[in-house]
């Protein structure tokens, strides 16, 4: 089933930039560019050398626009485009590391120290129950100095999905992520930046 | 009725992305619900991990370098007259 799966805005847009219509590249450049510069920043050592990636996959997106046949959405595309680009450039520069490596295995979403151990009545169930809300307007720069100390993988996945607002199957496809590595990924990263939330506000 | 197990709290927290995605089995899903109508701790959390999410999206990427937004455009126009 080939399923024509662009929004009208991603039509325009795509129009746009066939046309050569340099406003409609700027709003892409302006809507998909910084998060690509961080998907670039996963695969390779330097800032440097992901602006170059940036740059080089946006050759790639003008010289592919032609054929661009809409089964994913424009940004899947985009992002994939970059992520190849980054990814071979990786190689190049042997400082490829394979995903599997940078999902971060055994990590718990809360401290285990927060539940009741194995002796206790109820193994496993709080022993220090989370309070109230996280939220305050001013948590905003919490939330992205957590999102900083993420490792690479786990900030891509949460830029993508929670602030760039991707599905979870655009991520996997940009990504060329199992549905698994994904959750596990984006799972990991939420988790510490509600744990930075909560310290914040404590 | 299935309920071979109740889920510990621990477990609930590792599977609320999994639960937020849609990508529990029924089976799961109602075990995960059943297990917060019961426990404060874990519908707090859930809350929170919700409130996580919604401020994550209200975080702007910073924007890109002007000299390499200045190099995207040259490229661009290069394209559009080639």
């Amino acid at each position: 089933m080939e399923e024509q799966l662009l929004s009208r805005e991603d039509t325009r847009l795509v129009e746009g930039l066939r046309a050569g219509d340099e406003a409609a590249f700027k709003e892409l450049m302006r809507l998909y560019g910084p998060a690509m510069l961080r998907v670039a920043r996963m695969y390779v050592s330097s800032r440097a050398v992901a602006e170059d990636v940036v740059q080089d996959a946006w050759v790639g997106v003008l010289r592919g626009i032609g054929r661009f046949e809409g089964r994913s959405s424009l940004k899947t595309w985009l992002f994939r485009i970059v992520a190849n680009t980054a990814k071979t450039r990786g190689m190049r520069e042997a400082r490829s590391i394979p995903f599997s490596a940078l999902a971060g295995e055994d990590e718990a979403a809360v401290d285990p120290d927060r539940f009741l151990g194995a002796d206790e009545r109820f193994p496993g169930h709080w022993a220090v129950p989370p309070e109230g809300r996280v939220l305050a307007a001013e948590a905003l720069d919490v939330i992205e100095r957590a999102i900083e100390r993420l490792p690479p993988a786990q900030r891509t996945v949460i830029t993508l999905r929670d602030i760039q607002g991707l599905s979870a199957e655009e991520v996997r496809n940009a990504l060329d992520l199992t549905e698994t590595n994904q959750r596990v990924l984006l799972h990991r990263a939420r988790s510490k930046v509600r744990s930075a939330l909560e310290e914040y506000m404590r | 009725m299935r309920l071979d197990r109740e889920l510990a709290c621990q477990e609930v927290v590792e599977l609320v992305t999994a639960y937020l995605d849609h990508a529990l089995s029924p089976a799961d899903r109602e075990r995960f619900e059943e297990h917060l109508v019961f426990c404060d701790g874990c519908s707090t959390y859930l809350d929170q991990m919700r409130e996580t999410i919604a401020a994550t999206g209200r975080v702007q990427l910073e924007a890109l370098p002007p000299g390499l937004e200045a190099r995207l455009l040259e490229a661009f126009r290069g394209w559009r007259t080639a």
